[in-house]
């Protein structure tokens, strides 16, 4: 239901995501998905890769300030509105996103976020049957 | 008092040189064998084999050895004092956040004496009995709050001690009370100036200000000249320090051509902060200073940390006392924001408390807008969190615990690891890009 999902601290600042790019290039990791979000100070550099363990290992070796989070990973038709359905069964609970970002796999849409209260989330969308990308999966796919 | 009079004390102010060292000489030997009264410096007379009577000439200061914040830190809370407890009748303290605090014990003769000073620096600047002196300093413990209250009243000012801050009420006063003279940290003044701008207050028009006394923070030239253009006073540098009873040690004249120490009350030296040895006239060392009339708790030869120089030893003015210039820095890495006197390691202790935090900090202080701001960068640890929510929160907590202990509120901007500069041997922690010093 979730996979992992690197997270890195980075600065506001001209070239500090190419240090985490060549890091992961030098360590031949793949990237699958990646997003940025930032403050006016700093941003987490967000990212789903090939061997995510791996990968939380060079970045700390390199000296970055990183974590390896676990994010829910939803698999989706690609056809307007499936995420609007998906995400409707949080809402109504009263469950809300902390982030999300979305990309395309195989033809599926792959929608990755993070709840405030993700026991609950896990437990609504078991029962509402939603589909989930498996890391193996992801691995398959790439 | 003669109001015409230029000075208010002329048999002290306008001595001689010859008569400054005549008297500084008696004073000094008077204090040394007073000292012997001192549990400390009886001990530290009898180590080197020191005796009162070794001091024949004012050069002979040399021979004692100096006393540092540490000496007073260590025989902390009375064990410098040359007179009982019981002849004390005030004692000042520094807030000793970076180990024991520092006492000051006073008696009253010491509290007159100190009144006395004050008073003479407010009337060199030409304050009168007429004056309305509002002191918007901060009172307790902070000497410029009671030193400049008894001083101004000694004087025979009506004083208003507004104290620090509310701002609006500050300006209500000078305004309803006819406040003529104020005494407030540079930055505050300028702060001030803000709110009347605001306020539709304008000084010239609306007040009868013309004096300002500015202290107890660094300050350039500049910075002096656009206060008073911005207020339509003259604005004077005041020198004070806790160890040796507060403001009143050292003040400008109307020539505003560097700080009068004044030497019935004190021997001046600038020493060679490695060598410890004189440096010339003229050139940068440390101020360290010989109390020559306090009676509870004389000092010899204190090393203040302040780093400045001496300008002359005459004056338009007509006071030969020694003419000293403004800090220039410390010798230790002391910081002075805003009339705070903070330690790195201070903020450091505090960084320390945060496990998501690394021990690797920067601490930036910058003028802006003529007010000076202390920035603390430090570097995460490992990220404990993808959540900017959780990261905001700590950066709110760890200002929090910073202001607790600084007192003064930092910018604190969270940065990744290994992306401070790490210095050989020695980290950098503090980076002053304040005017004062450039």
């Amino acid at each position: 239901m979730t996979i992992h999902q690197i997270s890195v601290f980075v600065q506001n600042q001209t070239g500090s995501v190419i240090t985490v790019l060549n890091v992961l290039k030098e360590a031949g990791i793949q990237i699958i998905a990646s997003t940025i979000a930032d403050t006016q100070e700093y941003g987490i550099y967000r990212i789903i890769c090939s061997e995510p363990s791996r990968a939380l290992n060079v970045l700390k070796q390199a000296g970055l300030s990183v974590q390896m989070m676990d994010v829910f990973a939803v698999e989706l038709d690609n056809r307007p509105g499936c995420a609007a359905e998906a995400l409707k069964v949080l809402a109504d609970a009263g469950v809300s996103l902390n982030y999300l970002y979305s990309f395309l796999l195989g033809g599926k849409g792959i929608l990755i976020f993070r709840t405030n209260d993700t026991e609950k989330a896990r437990e609504l969308m078991c029962l509402n049957r939603l589909s989930f990308l498996s890391e193996d999966k992801l691995n398959q796919l790439n | 008092m003669d109001n015409s009079s230029k000075y208010l004390h002329p048999e002290f102010e306008t001595l001689s040189r010859e008569g400054i060292e005549k008297l500084q000489l008696e004073r000094l030997q008077a204090t040394v064998r007073h000292c012997m009264n001192s549990p400390f410096y009886k001990k530290r007379f009898e180590e080197i084999g020191l005796k009162p009577e070794d001091i024949k000439t004012l050069d002979d200061v040399r021979k004692i050895p100096f006393t540092t914040k540490q000496d007073l830190r260590d025989t902390y809370p009375f064990g410098i004092a040359s007179v009982p407890l019981r002849d004390c009748v005030r004692l000042h303290s520094s807030s000793g956040t970076t180990g024991n605090p520092t006492v000051i014990l006073h008696t009253q003769k010491d509290l007159d004496a100190w009144a006395d000073a004050v008073a003479r620096c407010l009337w060199m600047v030409g304050l009168r009995p007429e004056d309305v002196f509002q002191n918007s300093s901060g009172y307790g413990m902070f000497t410029g709050g009671l030193g400049f209250q008894y001083g101004a009243e000694r004087l025979g000012m009506l004083t208003v001690p507004a104290a620090a801050g509310n701002t609006l009420r500050q300006i209500k006063f000078i305004k309803d009370f006819g406040t003529t003279a104020v005494h407030a940290i540079p930055s505050y003044v300028t702060h001030m100036h803000d709110v009347m701008v605001e306020q539709g207050v304008e000084p010239r028009r609306d007040t009868k200000l013309r004096t300002l006394i500015i202290g107890a923070e660094p300050h350039s030239e500049e910075q002096r000249r656009r206060i008073e253009e911005m207020m339509g006073v003259k604005a004077y540098n005041s020198f004070g320090m806790s160890e040796m009873c507060g403001p009143g040690v050292g003040f400008e004249c109307q020539e505003q051509n560097g700080l009068h120490f004044w030497e019935d009350y004190y021997i001046v030296e600038i020493v060679d902060p490695q060598t410890l040895e004189p440096v010339p006239d003229g050139e940068v060392g440390e101020l360290v200073l010989t109390t020559l009339n306090r009676e509870a708790m004389p000092l010899l030869r204190y090393r203040t940390r302040d780093l400045t120089r001496i300008l002359g030893r005459t004056c338009p003015c007509g006071r030969n006392h020694v003419r000293i210039d403004r800090m220039r820095g410390r010798s230790d890495d002391m910081i002075v924001l805003r009339g705070v006197n903070i330690f790195p390691i201070q903020i450091e202790k505090i960084l320390m408390q945060f496990p998501e935090l690394s021990s690797n900090y920067l601490i930036t202080l910058s003028t802006d807008r003529d007010n000076d701001n202390m920035t603390v960068e430090v570097e995460i640890a490992d990220l404990f969190t993808d959540d900017f929510a959780r990261l905001q929160e700590l950066n709110v907590k760890v200002t929090a615990a910073l202001k607790a202990e600084i007192l003064l509120k930092p910018r604190v901007k969270l940065v990744p690891k290994g992306s401070l500069p790490v210095s050989e041997g020695k980290a950098v922690r503090v980076v002053d890009n304040r005017k004062v010093y450039q």
